[in-house]
């Protein structure tokens, strides 16, 4: 199928205006998607589950067919993470962890959590720019928004590893098993006041959010009531933190634990969790009270309305609801709240490739990020040099950072606004600040590039270029460009902008040909200048297609 | 990063949102529009350059009548009817294409300024290369990542862009209308212009609109990205106000839709100076002059493509230069017209022609000197595929009377900019010479002739110097390929001779030029 035939339709379709085909909107569901499998598919998919698609990542699907592509992306063992490592060793002695070592067993050092959280956050961004092609990354920053913690209310950085490990652990595992985790996180128990919460006095901001924000949403159907954030708290009462141990761990204090039953709205029909005492007690009531909270449908519906904003669209019609959140609810508690059959039937089925739900994402921040590093394939430091490879990583989030999006430190309990704020939703990603900011990020590595020491963060336009078919020839360049770096075609008046900036003034096409040919074969007498003057065009070229507001999608 | 690095390399691509938008800047927040308005002094003087893509055929836009016999040889089948060609005002010797009536109108009425065969030393046949190097002003040889302009601005607008839009200065320092901006615009620290990519972007933004997208999802975020585009350049305000408090007056503009898309670039540009922006260089462009072929209708040479583009360049001008007049603006605004090269004298087969070298170029306003400055090319009597134009005044020479002249800078200030010291041209009425003090001028120097011609071995060069001084002579190829350079010397008043050994060329034609550091000569000499 050819580009211009991007979009593909379930239903009538009227005819095009722009360069984007108009349909009407449809009724799709879970049904699997079986429309030939081409390369546009693979694009939108690998657009939308991954940070970001290099040459590199579509050649490791070539062949594949639909369902052989989606267990390749939910196969978790090739993720291999590491750990962050202590880039700062030059600058800060830390008597327990040497220069280019991992410091999360290390012990509480107040003088060094500072810096190792920087290392955290460079390494958080080093992930999803080193992703495998998996869905993986991407479903980390979805747990890191869903089990919000802000890293900056932790005292301690190994703490907060330990945290982003439970994410790793469980992110494409079992949800239930991951919220009984997460729940008697060290991190989190700083962080939501878990380890104040004792009988006598119990802290329900956990409690609280455990229901209203990680399992049953704010959905009409989501009747739980005060009474039951009450009883929710009694419950995680003795869940606490050790200091003793390095680095801090948590830990359940029998004499803490209100030992009393707890009573439950007739929401959760008036459920009483029978009070323990002991060293198990804490865990036997969570067990008890999660198989209560999840015995209610509307937890999966959370989670997978959750999944559809994140993954297909923000605004879920009454369709959606219908035909891809209840069925796609159903699959989860039917399968005892395993992520992968649920993310499988998602991703395979025709609504996720319905034509009305392409390129309607924006991307959120460390996506444009990573997403343009990846695509112009820019070379990292080598490994062997940690300062100056953490230097890179610390750039990259901080410029995630600048665009509104902090790794490690999401602005509440409640995540990004552009996930859950109405009615704004992934808008409020693009301001009159942000957008600017965005195009700074290219312009500075297209043109300029970021300096650390003898290394230099910088696109070569021709890493990517000499991966085209057949890039001398414009026509040609242009459409594979648009087909590789937009998730949309262009108007034909787009497209002749861009051809301008090849040829331009409307020159015949072999006058890009020619100084193509030679500026890639060095006998040629005009290389030189050839070279030069390709590679300003080709930069020119590519900056112009991400100035466009296309390129803001996916 | 520091902020300073992102300011710089954010300019670099400052294009005006809704189809394309690489606004990087912050918005900025005016005091008092109308206040800052009315602080404008009229005198503030805008350059506006044509950029005519692809090499314009100047011996068919600027036809020298005294050579029509030699060019009925050369290329027969694009040449326009001797009595088709139009006249020009007290100058038998050359004429203007036929669809350029509203040149000719602009000559008659004493606003017109053309300078012959405008090229560099060493001509580049490449577009890009001979591009790079009129925006850059740099030597055929050398790659300057600068443009002109940006120098100047640069020069103008010191601490640009950090501290920019400010009180003095809100407004874009530079102005192109096109998808990105030019070389020329590029300073030493970032590219001083933004771009407005086309009308309908500028129109869009004027109206508040998006441009069409699909009613679909991505067409609803699409919409919403695009306005929050426009919103974000920096510059967007002060162009909406000035569009809002300008306005066109010339009935000469054609109407329907698109029919000119440079008089529509232009009419842009009149609307904006006369609604108060203080930019003071815009670009607009015309693409389509490289005709390698079908240049001309096989049935008659003043009709087709070339003959359209001129007609929509004459009309354009013609159209601009009445709007300003109308809007009482025409005494703040020059306009210049410039190609990358020009096209071979010889046609080709399928009545086109090939890349050349020097090309006249056209500056055009209330303070231009009228006239023509130069003499009409030489055409060989008998021409090959490689035979050029060549130049008479070097492209950096009319820059830097723009910048002298029109902008008024010192000479060390032109010089720092330029590179180097050209003389001026007595293209302004403030210039330092008059037209006919040039004329006479020229005559300083004279190549009274070459012998034999054709010649097989030896030919003589007889010249004369009225003041003395140093002079050169060199050999050039056809393709404008300094062979050698016979002499460079102080020479005394007076006549003088030199014989030229041209044993071991090929045969073919060549051209003899004779330099001083003001003016040069050439002639064209055949070797069997």
């Amino acid at each position: 199928m050819k580009r211009r035939e991007f979009f593909q339709f379930k239903r009538a379709v009227a005819p095009p205006s722009t360069g984007l085909k108009v349909s009407r909107r449809t009724n799709t569901g879970l049904d699997v998607y079986s429309s030939s499998w081409n390369q546009d598919d693979l694009l939108h998919l690998l657009r939308r589950v991954t940070f970001g698609v290099s040459k590199g990542d579509v050649e490791e699907f070539s062949g594949l067919n639909l369902e052989k592509t989606i267990d390749k992306l939910l196969d978790t063992s090739v993720v291999s993470a590491g750990e962050p490592l202590n880039h700062y060793g030059s600058r800060l002695t830390d008597p327990d962890v040497k220069l280019g070592e991992s410091w999360v067993k290390a012990p509480f050092n107040p003088t060094l959590e500072g810096v190792r959280k920087q290392s955290m956050k460079g390494w958080i961004w080093s992930l999803a720019l080193n992703q495998k092609p998996t869905a993986f990354g991407k479903m980390l920053l979805f747990w890191h928004n869903h089990f919000a913690v802000e890293m900056r209310m932790v005292p301690s950085a190994s703490a907060f590893y330990h945290y982003w490990k439970v994410l790793s652990d469980y992110s494409l595992g079992n949800f239930k098993t991951f919220t009984r985790q997460i729940t008697v996180d060290t991190a989190m128990l700083y962080y939501l006041n878990g380890r104040l919460n004792r009988k006598g006095a119990p802290d329900e901001n956990y409690a609280r959010e455990l229901q209203e924000l990680f399992t049953l949403g704010k959905g009409p159907d989501s009747q739980y009531t005060e009474d039951d954030v009450k009883a929710a708290a009694r419950v995680l009462t003795g869940f606490t933190i050790n200091y003793r141990t390095t680095p801090f761990s948590s830990i359940f204090s029998a004499n803490r634990h209100d030992t009393d039953d707890k009573q439950f709205s007739s929401f959760f029909d008036n459920t009483v969790i029978k009070g323990r005492t002991g060293i198990n007690a804490g865990m036997d009531e969570l067990n008890d009270m999660l198989d209560m909270i999840f015995a209610k449908e509307e937890v999966s519906k959370h989670i997978c309305r959750k999944l559809y904003r994140y993954f297909v669209y923000y605004k879920i019609d009454d369709n959606a609801e219908a035909n891809v959140i209840a069925p796609l609810a159903k699959i989860f508690r039917d399968n005892n709240y395993e992520l992968k059959p649920v993310l499988k039937a998602l991703f395979m089925s025709e609504h996720f490739f319905d034509s009305w739900n392409r390129a309607c994402v924006i991307k959120d921040p460390l996506t444009h990020s990573v997403n343009f590093l990846r695509q112009f394939e820019v070379k990292l430091p080598s490994a062997s040099n940690i300062e100056t490879l953490y230097q890179a990583f610390v750039f990259g989030a901080s410029y995630t950072a600048i665009n509104q999006m902090d790794l490690g430190d999401p602005p509440s309990v409640a995540g990004w606004e552009a996930w859950y704020q109405l009615p704004l939703y992934q808008r409020s990603w693009i301001t009159s600040d942000s957008l600017p900011k965005r195009n700074e990020l290219q312009d500075y590595i297209l043109w300029i590039g970021h300096k650390i020491g003898s290394y230099t963060m910088k696109v070569d336009v021709w890493d990517l270029t000499k991966k085209f078919s057949k890039p001398n020839d414009a026509d040609q360049l242009i459409d594979d460009a648009i087909h590789f770096l937009l998730p949309m075609s262009l108007s034909a008046g787009q497209i002749s902008t861009l051809k301008n900036i090849l040829l331009p003034g409307g020159i015949p096409d072999y006058n890009w040909t020619d100084d193509y040919n030679a500026a890639i074969n060095d006998t040629y007498p005009n290389h030189a200048t050839a070279l030069q003057s390709v590679t300003l065009r080709l930069a020119s070229l590519y900056k112009a297609m991400m100035n466009l507001s296309e390129y803001q999608l996916s | 990063m520091k902020r300073r690095s992102f300011i710089k390399t954010a300019a670099a691509s400052s294009v005006l949102p809704v189809s394309l938008n690489g606004m990087s800047l912050r918005s900025y927040q005016k005091g008092s529009l109308l206040s800052a308005l009315s602080k404008r002094s009229a005198k503030d003087k805008v350059l506006v350059l044509i950029q005519l893509n692809g090499g314009n055929d100047g011996l068919n836009t600027i036809i020298p009548l005294d050579q029509y016999a030699k060019l009925s040889k050369a290329r027969s089948n694009v040449l326009i009817q001797e009595s088709s060609v139009l006249t020009l005002k007290s100058n038998k010797k050359t004429g203007l294409h036929p669809k350029m009536g509203g040149l000719q109108n602009l000559y008659a009425n004493d606003k017109l300024n053309i300078v012959q065969s405008v090229g560099y030393p060493q001509p580049n046949f490449s577009h890009f290369r001979s591009t790079d190097i009129w925006m850059s002003a740099s030597e055929s040889d050398e790659v300057l990542t600068t443009g002109w302009v940006g120098r100047y601005l640069n020069k103008r607008f010191e601490g640009f862009p950090e501290d920019y839009p400010n009180a003095n200065m809100e407004d874009p320092l530079a102005i192109q209308i096109g998808p990105l901006v030019s070389l020329a615009f590029m300073g030493p620290e970032a590219n001083m212009g933004m771009a407005v990519t086309d009308p309908s972007s500028f129109y869009n933004l004027v109206d508040n609109a998006v441009g069409d997208v699909p009613s679909t999802p991505s067409g609803d975020e699409l919409a919403y990205i695009r306005m929050l585009a426009q919103q974000t350049n920096e510059y967007a305000d002060v162009i909406k106000a000035a569009a809002n408090n300008g306005t066109n007056k010339s009935a000469k503009y054609p109407t329907g839709v698109r029919s000119n898309d440079l008089s529509e670039q232009l009419k842009i540009v009149a609307r904006l100076i006369h609604g108060g922006l203080t930019t003071p260089v815009y670009m607009v462009s015309i693409g389509g002059f490289d005709t390698h072929s079908a240049q001309v209708d096989d049935t008659d040479t003043k009709e087709g493509s070339h003959a359209n583009l001129l007609g929509q360049l004459s009309t354009a001008i013609e159209a601009f230069q009445d709007d300003l007049e109308l809007l009482g603006i025409s005494e703040r605004v020059t306009g210049m017209t410039f190609s990358e090269f020009g096209r071979r004298v010889q046609s080709n087969a399928s009545t086109g022609t090939d890349h050349g070298a020097a090309a006249p170029l056209m500056v055009f306003g209330d303070a231009v000197q009228p006239g023509i400055i130069g003499n009409n090319p030489n055409i060989p009597d008998a021409t090959t595929v490689s035979d050029n134009v060549p130049m008479q005044f070097d492209f950096r020479q009319v820059y830097s009377t723009v910048l002298k002249d029109w902008f008024e800078l010192s000479s060390t200030e032109v010089k720092d900019i330029m590179g180097a010291d050209f003389n001026t041209l007595p293209i302004f009425k403030n210039s330092a010479a008059n037209l006919e003090d040039f004329a006479d001028f020229m005559t300083q120097i004279n190549l009274r002739s070459v012998y034999p011609n054709p010649s097989r071995g030896h030919s003589t060069v007889n010249y004369s110097t009225d003041g003395g001084g140093v002079l050169s002579l060199s050999l050039y190829d056809p393709m404008g390929t300094r062979i050698t350079e016979f002499f460079n010397k102080p020479h005394q008043a007076g006549e003088h001779a030199y014989r030229m050994d041209l044993r071991g060329l090929k045969a073919g034609n060549y051209i003899v030029q004779l330099k001083s550091n003001l003016k040069s000569f050439t002639e064209v000499i055949q070797v069997l």
